[in-house]
C-alpha cells in the first residue's frame, strides 16, 4: 500500500467518525493553536523590547546626581548638583571601554517663531550624546566642536518641534527665540518615535551644552559646572558591569567621598532595564509554551485513548486484514498513520486557529505579532510526532492481534 | 504430490484449566482440484484444523506441507505471505469492511500483495463479475443483501488466484435458497479447477462435497468419497416448488 493510499485510507476512517475525530483532534488544536499564537505574540513583544532598546541605544548608562543628606536629612535623588561636564569628560578619558560619556542638561522652555510657539524639552549636551544615542542627523548639520566650545547660540531641532514652529517650511538657518534668545537652527534630527514609556523623543531642542546653561538655564550653573546627568556609552554589553564598577569609584574619588559616606550620584544601566523587558517576555513565553505542553501532552492522550478503542471496535476488521495477507507491520503502520493523520489535521487547524488568534491579538493590542513559517512548520510537525508516539501503542497492540482470535470477535 | 499434506499434525492448549489437546496426530492429504467438506461437531477439532492448513495457527506438533512448503517452519510475516499468496478465505460472516465498496473489498488481498492500483481494479472487477456480481461493484457491503456479500467475499477470496479456498461455514448466516445459490457458486468454481475445503456442522451442505472428512475429539473419524449432490438442481426444484432439499434427497 502506497503512503498516499494509507492516508487515503486513514482519512476515510477518521472521516467516518467525524465527531469523534474531531473531539479528538481537540487537545492538539488547542495545543497548537495556542502554541503559536503565543510564540507569534511573544516575538512581537520582544521585537517591540528590542525596537525600544535600539531606539534607546544600546549598551547605555545614566549617572544622576544622587542624593545629598544634610544635617541627617536626606533629600532624595538629584538634590545635589554634583555631577560636572569635567567629570563626564574623566569618565570618557579614564574609564575603559567607555565609548562616548555625554553631560546632559534638561530644562523645559518656549520656543517661538513668528506666531508659532510651542513649549518643548531643552536638551544642552555635546557631540557624545548623538553617538550615545545613536542618533542621526534628519537635515543640515550637528554642532561643529568650535561652536560648543564657544556656547555659539545655535540650536540641533527634533522633528515634532520642526513641524509645530515652522510648519511646512524649511527650518534650516532660520530664526527662533527661547527666552528671547535668538537660536539658529543648524539641523534637523532624524526621527526616533517613542520612547520605552510612550514620550516622543522627538519633541526636543538641542543646544549646545554651555549655551544651554548659561543662556537658558540659567547662572549658577555657569559658575559650577554642573550638569543633571551623563549619559555613558560603553562598547560592549559584556563592558557595561566592570564599566560601572570603574565609573563609581573614579566618580567617589573625584567628588572627595569617604570610605563611609554614600554616593551622591545614581547609575543605572539602561540595557539591564531593557533585558529585564525581554527576560521578562521570554519567560512569558516559556511559562505559556509549557501550557501549550501540557495541552498538547493531553490531546496526545486523547489520541492513544481513541485510537484503543478504534483497535477494539475493529477488530474484527484487524483479524481479516491478517487472515488475507497483511503483515504485522502492515496492520501497525495503517493504525500509526491513522494516529498520525488525525494530530496532524489537528496540528494544521490547531496553526489556523493560532494565526487567527495572533493576528486578532496583535489587531486590538496593537503590537506587531511576528508569525513564522518555522513556527507553524515545528508545530504541525509536532503534532505529527505526538501523532506517531501515541499512536504507537494502539497501533502495535492492533499488529500483535492474533488473528484468529480477532476473526471470532463480535 | 498433494496440494495440502499434514503428517501427525497436532495442536495442544495450554488452558488454567490444563492442556487440551484439540487435534491429535491427524495425517491426511487433499489433492489439488478437490471438493472436500470437512465436518464434526463443535469441539470435534475441525475450526482448529481448519485454522491449521489455513495457516491462521502454528502446529504443536507434526508435519504440514501446503503447495510445498513445510508451513511450521515459517516466521509471522511467511504464514502472512503464505495466506496472502495461496489461500482464499470465506467466512460466515463475510466480514467484509463496511466503510469500502465492493470492489474495494475485493482488492483488499491485492494491496497486501502489492499490486498496482489500476491492476487491482481491473482483478477486482473481473473477479466481482466471476460471481455474477459485476453491476453491484460500487455498492457498499451495506447496501448488498446476505447472498451478495457472501459473493463478494468468494471474489475476495479468489481474486489473488489462491491455491485453495477455505470456507468457514459459508452458509451459516444464510437463508437455505440462498444458501444452495453459494454452494452452487461453490460447485462451479471447483468445476473450473478450485480446490475447495468446506467446514461445516450441517450435514445438508456437507452433502455438496464430493469427499467429506469427519472428525470427533480431535481425532480424524472418517474419510469418504461420495457422490455430490447438485446444488443447481436443489435450487431448481426450491424454485419449482417442490419442497426442501430434504425431501427432493
Amino acid at each position: 500500500m502506497s503512503l498516499a493510499e494509507a492516508i487515503r485510507s486513514a482519512l476515510s476512517a477518521i472521516g467516518a467518525n467525524a465527531l469523534r475525530s474531531a473531539l479528538t483532534m481537540l487537545g492538539i488544536i488547542i495545543g497548537v493553536a495556542a502554541v503559536i499564537a503565543m510564540v507569534a505574540i511573544g516575538s512581537g513583544a520582544r521585537a517591540r523590547v528590542t525596537g525600544q532598546i535600539k531606539s534607546l541605544g544600546a549598551n547605555l548608562a545614566i549617572i544622576q546626581s544622587g542624593n545629598v543628606t544634610q544635617g541627617g536629612v536626606r533629600l532624595g535623588a538629584g538634590a545635589s548638583s554634583t555631577l560636572t561636564d569635567e567629570d563626564a569628560a574623566a569618565i570618557l578619558r579614564e574609564v575603559e571601554d567607555v565609548t562616548a560619556a555625554a553631560p546632559v542638561l534638561v530644562t523645559r522652555a518656549q520656543a517661538v517663531y513668528a506666531g508659532a510657539n510651542w513649549s518643548t524639552q531643552i536638551t544642552a549636551t555635546d557631540l557624545d550624546f548623538f553617538a550615545a544615542r545613536e542618533w542621526e542627523i534628519g537635515a543640515g548639520r550637528l554642532f561643529e566642536p568650535e561652536e560648543l566650545r564657544k556656547g555659539e547660540i545655535v540650536a540641533v531641532i527634533g522633528q515634532t518641534v520642526a513641524r509645530n514652529l515652522f510648519g511646512d517650511e524649511n527650518p534650516l538657518d532660520q530664526q527662533f527665540r527661547i527666552r528671547n534668545v535668538p537660536f539658529k537652527v543648524i539641523g534637523v534630527m532624524a526621527p526616533k518615535g517613542q520612547s520605552a514609556l510612550g514620550q516622543d523623543q522627538d519633541d526636543v531642542i538641542f543646544v549646545p551644552l554651555d549655551t544651554g546653561r548659561r543662556r537658558i538655564v540659567g547662572r549658577n550653573y555657569a559658575r559650577d559646572r554642573s550638569v543633571q546627568s551623563i549619559m555613558v556609552k560603553f562598547a560592549s554589553e559584556e563592558a557595561i558591569a566592570p564599566g560601572i564598577a570603574e565609573v563609581t569609584a573614579l566618580l567617589r574619588q573625584r567628588h572627595r567621598l569617604m570610605e563611609d559616606q554614600e554616593d551622591d550620584f545614581i547609575v543605572r544601566n539602561l540595557t539591564e532595564i531593557a533585558n529585564t523587558a525581554t527576560a521578562a517576555a521570554t519567560t512569558l513565553s516559556w511559562l505559556l509554551a509549557a501550557v501549550a505542553a501540557v495541552s498538547l501532552l493531553v490531546g496526545g492522550i486523547g489520541i492513544m485513548n481513541i485510537m484503543l478503542v478504534s483497535v477494539t471496535e475493529r477488530t474484527r476488521e484487524i483479524g481479516l486484514r491478517l487472515a488475507v495477507g497483511a503483515r504485522q507491520s502492515a496492520v501497525l503502520t495503517q493504525f500509526l498513520i491513522e494516529a498520525t493523520t488525525l494530530a496532524t489535521i489537528g496540528g494544521a487547524v490547531g496553526a489556523g486557529l493560532g494565526i487567527a488568534a495572533a493576528l486578532t491579538i496583535a489587531h486590538i493590542a496593537g503590537w506587531p505579532s511576528v508569525i513564522s513559517i518555522q513556527t507553524i512548520l515545528i508545530a504541525v510537525g509536532v503534532s505529527g510526532l505526538i501523532g506517531v508516539f501515541f499512536g504507537f501503542y494502539p497501533a502495535r497492540r492492533a499488529a500483535r492481534l492474533d488473528p484468529i482470535e480477532a476473526l471470532r470477535r463480535e | 504430490m498433494p496440494l495440502i499434506e499434514t503428517r501427525d499434525l497436532s495442536r495442544v492448549y495450554d488452558l488454567d484449566s490444563g492442556r487440551v489437546t484439540a487435534l491429535d496426530r491427524v495425517s491426511l492429504a487433499i489433492e489439488a482440484g478437490d471438493l472436500v467438506a470437512v465436518m464434526g461437531p463443535s469441539g470435534s477439532g475441525k475450526s482448529t484444523f481448519m485454522n491449521l492448513i489455513g495457516c491462521l495457527d502454528r502446529p504443536s506438533g507434526g508435519h504440514y506441507v501446503l503447495d510445498g512448503v513445510a508451513v511450521e517452519t515459517l516466521s509471522g510475516d511467511g504464514l502472512a505471505e503464505l495466506r496472502n499468496r495461496k489461500l482464499g478465505f470465506v467466512f460466515q460472516q463475510f466480514n467484509l469492511l463496511p466503510r469500502i465498496d465492493a470492489c474495494a473489498n475485493v482488492e483488499l488481498p491485492m494491496v497486501y500483495a502489492g499490486v498496482a492500483r489500476a491492476e487491482r481494479k481491473r482483478r477486482a472487477l473481473a473477479a466481482l463479475a466471476r460471481v455474477g456480481l459485476a453491476e453491484r461493484a460500487h455498492h457498499r457491503p451495506m447496501q448488498l443483501s446476505g447472498g451478495q456479500q457472501q459473493r463478494v467475499a468468494i471474489a475476495r477470496a479468489l481474486v489473488n488466484e489462491p491455491r485453495l479456498l477455505l470456507a468457514d461455514e459459508p452458509t451459516g448466516a444464510l437463508d437455505s435458497r440462498t444458501a444452495f445459490e453459494i454452494l452452487a457458486l461453490f460447485q462451479e468454481l471447483n468445476r473450473e479447477g478450485v480446490t475447495v475445503v468446506l467446514v461445516t456442522h450441517d450435514a445438508e451442505v456437507a452433502r455438496h462435497a464430493r469427499r467429506l472428512i469427519r472428525f470427533r475429539d480431535g481425532h480424524l473419524l472418517s474419510d469418504i468419497r461420495q457422490g455430490p449432490a447438485d446444488a443447481r438442481a436443489a435450487l431448481a426444484a426450491f424454485d419449482a416448488g417442490i419442497g426442501l432439499p430434504e425431501a427432493a434427497a
